[in-house]
């Protein structure tokens, strides 16, 4: 599909191009100690492990700290990152979720949460400022991607992992059957990974 | 459905982190042993961190400096051992899972006994070791089995209205998540649910404190490691009993 696309010098990220090879390859640097390369990673992945954790979280001095932990995470972990199970950003964003839905769930924030979050909120369109065009062409072609799905598959996928809701909870918010919003999220998640090309990984 | 087809249908929820605390752990278990949902994970995971790229957004400059200034004081661990060895439990919990009520009954009467050879040094164990074996092998023993949500293995109640006592057994339920354990709640006929003692261990057969003769209905749930007053939203069995 990147014959497609109008920027043909920058790959996108998930088409094994230059630059997650170049995140994989800071990552190993890091491993072995080499701050300056862990900086670099730094620069080029932090505004989508903030923004992800602003999003979940709807708490801009906890996605610092939450954001802060993960890296801190990645730093001490880096040597047991492995390139042929995922890319590097998709690895840090894990950490960053996971850390992000923990903590929305422990605490009371997912009252405050829930007060501030309406569902129209869902696809509601971002400051761009901290993109390059690059990555707004990615976004641009991720919108139509999502704009494919039902608006059921959309709406449990974005609950889910934008909003940190459970399957069980997304269920609820969507009046689904419980134990149908799980298949919900899955489909829409994988005809989301069909439709950008993602390819296989984490065979291993 | 088989169980199976279903613990499969929760790559997508986990990939996003969308599972409860019971089934995240049950999932964590299945992935070490199939290699189609760590392939499906992956990718899904893949695909989420491009839904995270329209929600970028430059974090404050203090972030970096905090992140750079943490890692001068953190070592990096090395890699992991090549070939860690696999975990050797499924292993055993699979051989487990097999059996059938009567044969289960007979393997928990034998952990019990095991457990009050081998816990001089819990010497409060011997006689909840001793009650499990009375009501196991009591004649009016009635038991209800229930799974859990996910496929998450299934809780066997054993009751005996003489003794005023009931047993629960479980199979193949995965360890409670870290910080938390399963606790048991016992309920009568008009009251609410009162706690039953705690499940730390899945593996052990556990005595329920509380009459269970007149019990209406008994519960498990997962709840914060020390146990809680009442049962949070996180009920993973529940067991209607018979009015005596
Ligand atoms: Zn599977």
């Amino acid at each position: 599909m990147s014959h497609l696309r109008p920027v043909p010098d920058d790959p996108s990220p998930e088409e094994g191009g230059s630059l997650p090879a170049r995140l994989a390859e800071l990552l190993k640097r890091a491993a072995r100690g080499d701050e300056k390369a862990f900086a670099e990673w730094y620069d080029a992945t932090a505004a989508r492990a903030f923004g992800l954790a602003v999003r979940v979280l709807r708490d801009r001095a906890q996605a610092e700290e939450v954001t802060q932990e993960s890296y801190l995470d990645c730093w001490r972990h880096a040597a047991r990152f492995d390139p042929a199970k995922g890319s590097a950003m998709s690895w840090l964003l894990t950490i960053v979720h996971r850390k992000a839905v923990d903590r929305v769930r422990a605490s009371e924030a997912s009252f405050r949460r829930d007060a501030a979050y309406g569902l129209r909120d869902a696809g509601v369109a971002h400051d761009e400022t901290a993109e390059s065009a690059t990555a707004s062409i990615e976004a641009h072609r991720v919108r139509a991607a999502l704009a494919d799905l039902t608006r059921k598959q959309r709406e449990a996928v974005e609950l889910a992992f934008l909003g940190g809701y459970t399957h069980t909870e997304v269920a609820t918010m969507l009046d689904l059957p419980v134990g149908t919003a799980k298949t919900r999220i899955r489909d829409g998640l994988i005809r989301l990974r069909d439709a950008l090309g993602v390819g296989e990984v984490g065979t291993a | 459905m088989n169980p199976t087809s279903d613990i499969h249908a929760l790559s997508g929820a986990f990939a996003v982190d969308a599972l409860g605390d019971l089934e995240r752990a049950q999932f964590e278990h299945h992935l070490a042993e199939c290699a189609e949902c760590r392939a499906e994970v992956a990718s899904l995971r893949e695909t989420a961190a491009l839904l995270a790229q329209s929600e970028a957004e430059a974090p404050p400059e203090s972030l970096r400096q905090g992140v750079l200034s943490g890692i001068g004081q953190i070592r990096p661990l090395p890699p992991e051992p090549p070939a860690q060895p696999a975990q050797p439990a499924p292993a055993v919990r699979t051989d487990v899972r097999r059996r059938r009520l009567p044969q289960l009954l007979a393997a928990a009467a034998a952990v019990v006994l095991l457990a009050v050879g081998a816990v001089l040094w819990h010497p409060w164990q011997h006689d909840r070791a001793n009650v499990a074996d009375q009501v196991l092998h009591a004649p009016d023993a009635v038991t209800i089995t229930e799974k859990l949500p996910g496929g998450a293995g299934e809780i066997t109640l054993v009751r005996s209205v003489a003794l005023g006592k009931a047993v629960m057994i479980a199979d193949d339920v995965p360890q409670p998540p870290a910080g938390k354990t399963y606790q048991m709640w016992l309920q009568q006929p008009g009251q609410p649910m009162v706690s039953a003692g705690l499940m730390p261990d899945p593996k052990e057969p556990a005595v329920l404190s509380g009459d269970a003769s007149t019990a209406s209905a008994a519960a498990v749930s997962v709840e914060p490691s020390g146990g809680s007053a009442h049962p949070s939203a996180d009920v993973v069995a529940v067991f209607p009993l018979k009015p005596t």
